[in-house]
């Protein structure tokens, strides 16, 4: 376990270059609380920008105003240089919520098609663009089927191709993965990467963490209506590492008892240290080396982004709120 | 293209190329005028199964012709063997007989029995009866040395002509058709309202269940999802009552050649004069031919038009508050029946402020109903098929009118700020205090 520590948002990464997004002290407020409140942040053009919180923390309020579904009370929203135009711009966002559906009667083909020129798109256009995704996806043999007949994981394809097909440049996806199998959700991680690679600026929601870990190059934790961290993934991994390393031997030392560490856990001459302030991982090695034991392995354990989020919401609020913790 | 109506092609295509829409569309007027065919057909068509005789033994039935009556007949026999007449009921060649003994006194109290094999209907009896007694009243009338244009005259029952104040000559026939086109337009568009408004709640209802509404509503503005939901569907409840209109003219004019009695009563009818003979024939034929005569004195192609805007204000006004309690609605359709109570009470309010109003189109109850916008729509109807300016005056009428879209805005602007709020939200059922909350909410 990590103590907690005090964190203070990190605000470092405020001017960006080349920003699609910036969201200027954003505030929503309800009868009852509080449900965004006070939080900026800027998205990178072309980058994939992971926004994590758990239930009830305000991300779904924030992607609906970044989308122009509800109205921000206080604060401003700039989408690519400009004020944010709801009745212009949402033509170039693509959104995909967490609740999301389709017409279950309505035939898959005329569905995407209705989607699409929903989103302003001529009808030629959209077929067009239609046929392109489905073939690319391999869903041409389903235009005639209809929503009810397909599965889970089919619709959430659909769901996808609707999302992007008016090739947005600002992708919202709210929990994508969810009823996808691994092939299939490989297939439209695949996709996320090509559409950021094209240039299009990819928001990622979820609370599976090793898919953020993996896909995701700066995300923003949000808690509580607020802002609690901002900045590289791979950044915060080393801002919230806690010196923890990994040692194993080919035999087992004579001695672990030195200033510079303390053990953790040791699973046969393998060891978890954490080195103390004021130390480097040379004074632990030197230790060692000169105990005569082979070191076979050593390496530093950084926190893996699921810790800093339990970490970072446990220690925002003396009850976690609940969230699925990756299995 | 327009969103809002790319929302409503949708919302109309969806419905209309259903196979429930062409059939309830094509069978359901069919039905009905098959309905009618064979209400008409019967009253029309004289039956002569029912045939009594009369032994009369005291002479009483002598100077009477039996009349030829539709459905009842009496066969007046001086003297027959009861054993005859009992053996011609047993073969089905009479219903039954009556008895007149000799010494039947006709100005008394005596009765007189019917003997019959089996036991006989109601309404036949009744028919018996009143036919029956019609003979020995026209008898004693005799009796009293009355003649026949003195009994004419006892027997008329039209000694009163209604006439408005211009001097317009108002038949009871008129009257009763205006009641019935009144009764019958207003109970259409309660039926329209509730069956177009409840399309609506169900097709709002049905978006946020299936969770598409947040997807909709990232590239349209939730009103003109609800607007473009609304005029979908009012098309749809158009092109049907269009289909109906053009299905049952059609049909109706086919009925005189189905029915040639009809067609010639019709046009007999106004070669009649005076109240005497017209009642005499209503009593023959059954008042078809007035009814018929009452119907062509009724402007329909001004209560039509009335009709399609009455139809059209009504729907557009509930249909948003059947829209926001659709999009108030969560998991469970049950939740809609506590929510919906507030918006059927007043059309149920309507409709029976109409049935008041359809007898009395100007008394103080019917005037309020016709101007109240969540009642004018039914109520209107009731009046309007009295006729301007007797059952509703022409101010009333455009006040009414001006009201109704006034209303239907306010509903909508009211509605629409409950919707916007409604479709995106989850979780337990809200109250009406809730939801009136949302409609002052900012966006």
């Amino acid at each position: 376990m990590f103590i907690p520590i005090n964190h203070e948002p990190n605000i470092n990464y405020y001017n960006v270059m080349n920003a699609i997004l910036q969201l200027h002290h954003l505030k929503k407020y309800y009868a009852t609380q509080k449900a965004v409140d006070d939080i900026s942040f800027e998205i990178e053009a072309g980058s994939i920008f992971g926004l994590l919180g758990p239930n009830g923390a305000g991300k779904t309020t924030l992607l609906r105003m970044i989308t122009g579904i509800i109205y921000p009370d206080e604060g401003e929203i700039t989408f690519d240089g400009k004020p944010f135009n709801p009745l212009d711009d949402t033509v170039k966002i693509g959104y995909m919520p967490e609740e999301r559906g389709l017409y279950k009667k309505m035939k898959i083909g005329e569905q995407a098609l209705y989607l699409a020129q929903l989103k302003g798109l001529s009808r030629a256009e959209a077929l067009s663009k239609i046929r392109f995704w489905f073939k690319k996806l391999e869903m041409e043999s389903w235009w005639n089927k209809k929503v009810e007949d397909l599965s889970k994981g089919m619709s959430q394809k659909l769901q996808f191709v609707t999302t992007v097909l008016h090739e947005p440049k600002l992708i919202i996806l709210d929990e994508p993965f969810s009823g996808l199998d691994p092939v299939n959700a490989n297939l439209i991680k695949d996709e996320i990467y090509r559409l950021a690679q094209q240039g299009s600026t990819v928001i990622f929601s979820t609370h599976r963490m090793e898919q953020v870990e993996e896909i995701c190059n700066h995300i923003v934790l949000v808690n509580l209506g607020k802002k609690i961290l901002d900045g590289k993934v791979q950044d915060i991994k080393q801002q919230f590492k806690q010196h923890t390393f990994n040692i194993a031997f080919d035999t087992a030392p004579a001695s672990l008892i030195h200033p510079s560490f303390e053990v953790v856990h040791q699973k046969g001459n393998d060891f978890t240290l954490i080195i103390h302030s004021g130390f480097r991982s040379n004074d632990v090695l030197q230790f060692f080396i000169a105990q005569n034991v082979n070191v076979v392995a050593f390496n530093e354990i950084l926190p893996s982004l699921n810790d800093i989020f339990i970490q970072l919401v446990e220690s925002t609020h003396s009850a976690a709120r609940s969230f699925e913790t990756v299995q | 293209m327009n969103k809002t109506f790319l929302i409503a092609r949708r919302e109309f295509l969806s419905r209309v190329q259903k196979k429930t829409f062409l059939l309830t569309t094509i069978l359901l007027p069919l039905f009905i005028f098959g309905f009618y065919a064979l209400i008409i057909y019967f009253s029309v068509k004289t039956s002569d199964n029912i045939q009594i005789a009369i032994v009369d033994r005291a002479h009483i039935m002598d100077n009477i012709l039996p009349k030829h009556s539709d459905d009842v007949q009496f066969i007046i026999l001086k003297d027959a063997s009861l054993n005859d007449l009992d053996n011609q009921i047993l073969q089905k060649k009479i219903t039954g007989y009556i008895l007149v003994p000799a010494h039947y006194n006709i100005m008394g109290f005596d009765t007189l029995s019917l003997k019959s094999d089996k036991s006989i209907g109601l309404l036949t009896r009744e028919k018996i009866q009143k036919k029956f007694s019609d003979l020995l009243e026209e008898k004693r009338l005799i009796a009293l040395n009355l003649n026949k244009k003195q009994i004419d005259s006892i027997q008329n029952a039209n000694t009163l002509q209604f006439t408005s104040l211009e001097g317009k000559k108002d038949s009871d026939a008129k009257a009763g058709v205006s009641y019935g086109v009144g009764y019958f337009s207003g109970f259409l568009i309660y039926i329209i309202l509730f069956i177009y408004g409840t399309m609506v709640m169900r097709g709002v209802m049905e978006e946020k269940m299936n969770r598409i509404a947040e997807v909709i509503v990232s590239s349209v503005k939730p009103f003109k999802l609800m607007m473009g939901k609304i005029t979908g569907i009012g098309a749809v409840g158009l092109v049907q009552f269009i289909i109906w209109i053009v299905l049952i003219l059609g049909l109706t004019m086919l009925l005189p050649f189905i029915f040639p009695q009809i067609g010639q009563q019709t046009t007999e009818l106004p070669m009649q004069p005076g109240a005497m003979q017209a009642a005499a024939s209503m009593k023959n034929s059954g008042g078809l031919q007035e009814v018929m005569a009452g119907l062509s004195t009724i402007n329909f192609p001004f209560i039509i038009g009335t009709f399609i805007f009455y139809f059209l204000g009504g729907y557009l006004l509930y249909a948003s508050l059947f829209a926001a309690v659709g999009s108030a609605v969560n998991e469970d359709p049950q939740d809609a029946q506590s929510l919906l109570l507030p918006i059927t009470m007043p059309i149920i309010f309507a409709m029976v402020i109409m049935t008041k109003a359809v007898n009395e189109p100007n008394s103080s109850l019917a005037v309020f109903g016709s101007m109240f916008p969540l009642t004018s729509p039914i109520v209107m109807m009731a009046r309007i098929a009295h006729g301007v300016p007797d059952g509703v005056p022409l101010w009333q009428l455009l006040l009414s009118m001006t009201l109704l879209v006034g209303g239907f805005l306010a509903t909508t602007w009211l509605a629409a700020k409950i919707y916007r709020v409604g479709i995106l939200m989850y979780g337990k059922k809200p109250t009406w205090k809730e939801m009136w909350k949302w409609a002052f909410i900012k966006n």
